[in-house]
């Protein structure tokens, strides 16, 4: 590998950072589309130079960027995601039927092999596909359409599929996450879901064994295991190692088990990292310290990583999708916070660097490995 | 010809700097100054009105001169001002903290 690509959404544009394959120094290219909300930028894993990029405001709505030179120049695609089929209703926040409204693309996932496909999570809650590079997107109505849609409830920050994870083995097999429905998984290709929920135990919920309902924050896989599957919940670490057929809790000795993101090491399946935040009603880390937090165990055994990260005053979060690996070796690990910082590791998580400091709020953090 | 001034962000959109024109039909609507708008700059399309109501956003504004257009429908006829070419038809991003 001779470098990585740093894809960096903000609240006021994106960022992109480039450095070589010690990681250490950085070119930063930006704002691009300025004073634009990016929600996520993604690159192909099939070709490098071809991202993608949501861009959008309240005042003019969603775009959908494409670059086929790394990032160097950006043309407007197709941003026409057109529901396929009639919209009914899901719940409102105080429990009325409320009709489905695009709202957003929250997060794009292009195909491991090819460049043209690219699937993008949406809110009002659907998934959309391309297969010609964003020139057109389709719905698979399948999973909007499914007959727990109309229970489905919007969390605070809307009803947005907001995770998508493909299985690297099985093409027919896709994994998605709707806040606050819950998981569901497609095995044909997204014509149908099915939730996979069980085990998850949510307050508010009857039962605690809810079909749907559950706040997913992230869902994570390495590749190498797509059988088992790690997720950050709205409270609660939770893993699966049936795809999804039963979860169990893996918090274990997490100072708080509320957070947003969690990934993956690259090369060992069984390390996993979150960033515990205090509460739902506090979003920034336990007393002021910001600690990644790695389990080398798949769970439940967790230690803090601190070196390099503010240990007092900081009171920034992490968004869902605003971590993310690489491919390198030794691994890299990067994260970006709502107080506009993005944070490197190169030693997969034992120090950590501040790549930028002061961005506008980050939204989501991408990271390829270029060849 | 009908004029046309666009917000700084969809000015960068569609690459263009000061006014646009645009040829519309007799006795334009706002409609069909808007689908002139887009089929000259499909990068715009569905950024001024919503693509599934075909109505503005609501962060949208247009004005003619002082007078405010903003809430007259897609059906309303443009001011003889404005399909006339003698002022543009200003569309502006409303203003909104943060």
């Amino acid at each position: 590998m001779s470098g990585v690509r740093l894809l960096i959404g903000t609240q006021k544009g994106a960022f992109i950072a480039t450095s070589d394959g010690m990681r250490r120094d950085w070119m930063i290219d930006g704002p691009i589309f300025g004073g634009w909300e990016i929600y996520h930028l993604a690159g192909s894993p099939a070709d490098p130079n071809r991202l993608y990029a949501s861009q959008s405001t309240s005042w003019f709505g969603q775009l959908i960027q494409r670059s086929d030179d790394g990032g160097r120049s950006w043309q407007p695609f197709s941003n026409d995601f057109s529901y396929a089929s009639e919209t009914g209703t899901h719940q409102w926040y105080d429990g009325t039927p409320h009709p489905w409204e695009f709202a957003r693309v929250w997060h794009l996932e292009p195909s491991a092999t090819d460049p043209d496909t690219v699937y993008a999570g949406v809110e009002d809650a659907a998934l959309f596909r391309t297969t010609d590079g964003a020139n057109s997107w389709s719905e698979l109505a399948g999973l909007r359409t499914h007959n727990s849609g109309p229970s489905w409830q919007p969390g605070a920050g809307g009803m947005c599929v907001h995770t998508i994870v493909l299985d690297p083995v099985d093409p027919a097999r896709i994994f998605v996450a709707i806040s606050a429905a819950g998981a569901f998984r497609s095995e044909d290709g997204g014509s149908s879901w099915q939730p996979i929920n069980r085990g998850l135990r949510s307050d508010g919920i009857p039962g605690g064994e809810a079909e749907v309902g559950h706040c997913v924050h992230r869902i994570a896989m390495h590749p190498s295991r797509p059988q088992v599957l790690y997720m950050q919940k709205h409270w609660d670490v939770m893993r699966t190692d049936n795809a999804g057929d039963s979860w169990h809790e893996v918090s274990g000795n997490l100072p708080s088990d509320f957070g947003f993101p969690i990934a993956v090491h690259t090369h060992e399946p069984d390390t996993v990292y979150v960033v515990p935040i205090t509460s739902d009603s506090e979003h920034y880390p336990p007393e002021g310290k910001l600690r990644v937090y790695r389990s080398k165990t798949g769970g439940d055994e967790w230690e803090p990583l601190t070196t390099g990260l503010p240990q007092e005053n900081c009171y920034a979060n992490v968004l869902r999708d605003a971590m993310a690996v690489d491919s390198l070796d030794p691994c890299g690990i990067y994260f970006g916070t709502t107080g506009g910082q993005v944070y490197g590791s190169a030693d997969q998580g034992d120090s950590w660097v501040p790549i930028l400091r002061d961005l506008p709020r980050v939204l989501s953090v991408e990271v390829q490995s270029l060849p | 010809m009908i004029r046309v001034t666009l917000p700084q962000h969809l000015r960068v959109l569609a690459n263009v700097e000061g006014e646009v024109s645009l040829e519309v039909p007799q006795a334009p609507t706002q409609a069909d100054l808007l689908d002139a708008l887009e089929a000259a700059y499909p990068m715009l399309r569905a950024t001024v009105r919503d693509p599934t109501t075909m109505r503005r956003r609501p962060f949208i504004r247009f004005f003619a001169g002082e007078e405010d257009l903003s809430n007259e429908g897609p059906e309303a006829r443009l001011p003889d001002s404005v399909a006339s070419g003698s002022e543009p038809l200003r569309i502006i991003g409303a203003m909104a903290g943060g």
